[in-house]
């Protein structure tokens, strides 16, 4: 009854100061399936601080460790012995997801089919013993809020995905929870509508203020919505920082690789301010000894061959649209994939010159 | 001690409470049958185990019933066979009719389930039970048998007709110059082998331990192996029903693993094509 | 939000085009195999329809004592009508308490992992093929004279305690062929069942108590009711377990049973027949109903 009480001036209260969430050493470690499997480390112990009011995005492939990580901040699932969690300057690790005060937004919606949207978005509210004046001021803000006006009794197997994403997220945000949690609520969206909830969700949170996590796979909602984003491979976090930093600076070839295309520049000499590379040779005025150096197709121009620092013969084409990817063979062991304004038109087999900034080279440090 | 273990420990004492009460559950489904089976091998219940184990009760209901049991296989057997031979064409007709025709006729046919055994039975003597070499011939509990078992063969097979999709593997079929017989047999058929197995073992345990209908339309002539099982409840003593149950689960009991290992086999075919 | 709008009006009106250009050509090349069915059917119209019709004429004829119409002497006649509620009863009864023991057991199944759950499994479902004279036996064994009950309250009060050749036997035994019918179906509707949504009710705040009520019980409660009906049914119908207890026990099949071979008044079997006939059919048919629609596969 206590704790009850306590639940009702928490939820009453108005947008308070975000807090600050931590993680300490929080692995986990799935016992092995019957038989010969080994325990499975789906989880290595990592360190992870998110900012009051910021939006962390974890992002990597499936099995990559971002789900569990996710199940850990709310309580679905337990670190390993040793693993702690922190809500600001209180420990949540013993504490069940009931207790933890999270909104939680899942892939597939789990809006529950025996309730309508209105009750769908009150159910939090009515868990805590709001008055049910509160609870329809409350749930009419969150209507507003996403937009769903008009909608309030409709059951919710007759919404579109789209709407029950909407639903799914005012019902996460009624309780007015500590820390906001989306697992891939978009990927069972199709493209068009994904864009479009992208951009409200990235509103909604910047206006909130909530410390939020939300996972993906898709690098595009990434770079949209996270203020920080941690890539993730193997169970252990490859990069963490702004997607600016990720994106154009990455700390290892799989970051770089799984965030937009890359182009590898293997160096195979350098002298008086030049390095040697296949199809020509670039100009550096700066060099540190990197065998390999690394650009963005979208960095790399196509130029007169004459002015050029790489020549090379385009392969293939392929027209995207707003741009076209070039694929050009340089002799090297891999085409170079070039990024070029789409209204201009070029035939595989035609050689053609590109030049390359010096300030969109960039090398990463675990390459050989 | 913090909070948290003691919440912790409340979370095992409560999966230990409702393991205590589900065991006791299978308790009381599994404690008479293992004293049935005892009852069956001892040589005098009243005296109990210490009377010593024999084999005789087993012996003396082999002679008492052996005709019975016999009757049952054959019985169950045939009705295998015509449900097979009713109930494979039914499911592919059932499959191209008109969904409202369809669902019509599956819902006549599963009449004779809904309805008890005994109307059924009950209906078929007022009928029937006049025609004197029908009524007292073995074939007269055969039709009885067919009517209750027909939709369970006829249910697996159309399901699993729907599911890997007949219609599209036949039109595949056709493109490449099947005539009908042709992919009924080559196609259909061997696709639905798993279905007609699942249908299969089900009429067989079904037969063998009907008893509702057989019990109305059984002669002294032609009594099956639970109507026997009756009359050695009725009239025998205890140890002899005892030994008679014990054969009949010995006979079920083969058709229960196959239905479960098949079972299992479904599901993770089943899972397998989710992920 | 108009593009919401668009896209969840867009859905239906594809599909609807979908169908209407593929079924008229396939229904025409596919109607030609309706004859299948003929087998089938022919031997239900002569060997079940065309007697039941027989069936429910004659139980409108004259019963033999009193010459009233049978389906009127079901309904007036306390002897009959008793029969009939203790049956309804009793049968009630039955579905609600399988419900509730297997319910329990079937959930704490599906949700736990633990060795030797396969086990103990396979002996919860294994006399799901149980004829009912074999359960009505098993009754016995367990609280016949020479039963478990009578055996421990021999030893312990000196008296033999029995239940087995009364209504509370035949509870018991209906019980007893319930149980794994509704554990088997729990179990599937449980697996069947989203856990996100679980989750999401409690990361808003919901104890197991608030999970259970608001959420696992509204998502399985179709499969709940149609097993329910479903031992309602076959409680109703069934004869062999109480044919097994003794034949003073004042249910409906007994009762059709006793017509029929005792006093071979026909009228009153027959009514009696169709009228439990009638109450299995159309329970069944709501169970039906209810696991087509919202589990999905058959009952």
């Amino acid at each position: 009854m206590a704790t009850n009480i306590v639940r009702n001036e928490n939820s009453n209260r108005p947008a308070t100061a975000p807090i600050s969430l931590r993680l300490r050493h929080c692995g986990r470690t799935f016992p092995g399936t019957r038989g010969s499997h080994a325990p499975h480390v789906a989880l290595q112990p990592l360190d992870l601080d998110v900012e009051p009011g910021e939006t962390l995005v974890l992002l990597g492939p499936s099995g990559c460790g971002k789900t569990t990580t996710l199940r850990i901040i709310s309580g679905l699932e337990q670190p390993d012995i040793g693993g702690q969690v922190w809500f600001g300057e209180e420990d949540v690790t013993q504490l069940p997801i009931e207790k933890r005060d999270v909104g939680m937004v899942f892939q597939n919606y789990a809006l529950f089919p025996n309730m309508n949207v209105e009750a769908n978005i009150a159910y939090g509210l009515r868990i805590r013993g709001l008055s049910p004046d509160d609870i329809r001021r409350r749930v009419g803000e969150m209507v507003d809020m996403v937009h769903l006006n008009g909608l309030e009794r409709r059951p919710v197997h007759e919404l579109s995905g789209g709407q029950k994403q909407r639903v799914a997220l005012a019902r996460a945000l009624a309780v007015r929870p500590r820390v906001l949690l989306f697992d891939e609520p978009l990927a069972a969206l199709d493209a068009k509508l994904r864009d479009r909830l992208r951009v409200d969700i990235g509103q909604l949170l910047r206006s909130l203020g909530i410390t939020s996590v939300y996972v993906t796979h898709d690098q595009a909602e990434a770079m949209a919505l996270g203020d920080r984003i941690a890539v993730m491979e193997n169970g252990r976090i490859a990069q963490l920082g702004t997607p600016r930093e990720i994106y154009h600076h990455p700390g290892s070839a799989f970051v770089a690789d799984f965030i937009g295309s890359v182009n590898r520049l293997e160096i195979k000499g350098a002298e008086e301010g030049q390095l040697m590379v296949a199809g020509g040779r670039l100009s550096v005025a700066r060099y540190h000894g990197a065998s390999v150096l690394y650009c963005r197709p979208e960095d790399i121009e196509v130029c007169p061959v004459t002015q050029a620092a790489i020549t090379g013969r385009v392969l293939q084409t392929f027209f995207l649209g707003q741009s076209q990817r070039l694929f050009v063979d340089t002799g090297a062991e891999t085409p170079l994939q070039v990024e070029s304004p789409s209204r201009e038109q070029w035939l595989p087999g035609q050689t053609i010159g590109l030049s390359i900034a010096e300030e969109a080279l960039f090398s990463i440090a675990d390459a050989q | 001690m913090t909070t948290a273990s003691v919440r912790r420990n409340g979370r095992r004492g409560m999966f230990y409470w409702q393991l205590a009460f589900t065991l006791l559950i299978c308790l009381f489904m599994i404690v008479p049958v293992v004293m049935s089976v005892t009852a069956g091998l001892t040589e005098n219940y009243f005296v109990g185990l210490s009377s010593g184990l024999t084999t005789r009760w087993l012996v003396e209901v082999w002679n008492l019933y052996a005709q019975s049991i016999w009757l049952s296989i054959y019985l169950a057997l045939s009705c295998l066979g015509v449900t097979l031979v009713l109930g494979i064409p039914a499911a592919y007709g059932l499959l191209k009719s008109q969904k409202r025709w369809a669902s019509l006729v599956e819902e006549l046919l599963l009449m004779p389930v809904a309805v008890p055994g005994l109307a059924t039975a009950l209906a078929l003597l007022l009928a029937y039970g006049g025609f004197r070499g029908f009524r007292s011939s073995w074939l007269f509990i055969l039709v009885g048998h067919v009517l209750f078992t027909l939709p369970f063969m006829i249910r697996p097979v159309l399901a699993v007709m729907q599911s890997i999709n007949v219609v599209k593997l036949e039109e595949a079929a056709s493109s490449l110059g099947a005539r009908p017989v042709q992919r009924f047999l080559s196609v259909v058929l061997p696709n639905c082998t798993s279905g007609i197995l699942a249908g299969a073992l089900m009429v067989l345990t079904l037969s063998v331990g009907e008893f509702n209908i057989t019990w109305m339309l059984h002669t002294p002539l032609t009594k099956t192996l639970p109507v026997g099982l009756a009359d050695s409840y009725a009239s025998m003593r205890l140890e002899v029903g005892s030994a008679y149950t014990l054969i009949f689960l010995m006979m079920i009991l083969p058709f229960l693993i196959v239905v479960q290992w098949l079972g299992q086999v479904m599901t993770r075919k089943a899972s397998a094509r989710v992920s | 939000m108009s593009p919401d709008r668009r896209e969840s009006r867009r859905q239906p009106r594809s599909g609807a085009v979908f169908e209407g250009r593929s079924v008229p050509k396939g229904r025409r090349r596919l109607r030609g195999w309706s004859w299948m069915l003929a087998p089938a059917l022919g031997f239900f119209l002569a060997f079940w329809l065309l007697p039941f019709v027989r069936l429910i004429v004659m139980g409108a004829g004259p019963d033999n004592n009193t010459g009233i119409a049978g389906y009127w002497m079901v309904l007036t006649h306390e002897q009959y009508l008793s029969s009939l509620m203790s049956t309804l009863l009793l049968s009630i009864a039955v579905s609600v308490s399988a419900v509730l023991i297997a319910g329990f057991c079937g959930y704490f199944l599906a949700r736990h992992q633990f060795p030797g759950k396969s086990w103990l499994l396979s002996m919860l479902t294994f006399p799901l093929a149980f004829p009912g004279v074999v359960v009505g036996f098993l009754v016995i064994m367990l609280g016949g004279r020479q039963g478990a009950l009578a055996q421990l309250s021999l030893w312990a009060t000196g008296e033999r305690w029995t239940f087995a050749y009364s209504l509370t036997g035949l509870f018991v035994g209906y019980l007893y062929f319930s149980i794994p019918r509704v554990i088997m179906t729990v179990m599937a509707a449980c697996e069947k069942m989203d856990t996100s949504l679980e989750e999401a009710a409690r990361s808003l705040g919901a104890n197991t108590r608030q999970v259970v009520v608001d959420v696992i019980i509204p998502a399985i409660r179709p499969a709940l009711i149609s097993t329910g009906a479903i031992c309602f049914a076959t409680s109703m119908g069934a004869f062999g377990t109480v044919f097994t207890l003794g034949t003073r026990i004042n249910v409906v099949p007994i009762a059709i049973y006793g017509e029929f071979t005792n006093y071979a008044n026909f009228a009153m079997a027959a009514a009696l027949s169709v009228i439990l006939g009638l109450v299995t059919w159309i329970s069944l048919f709501f169970a039906r109903r209810l696991s087509g629609e919202y589990v999905g596969g058959g009952a």
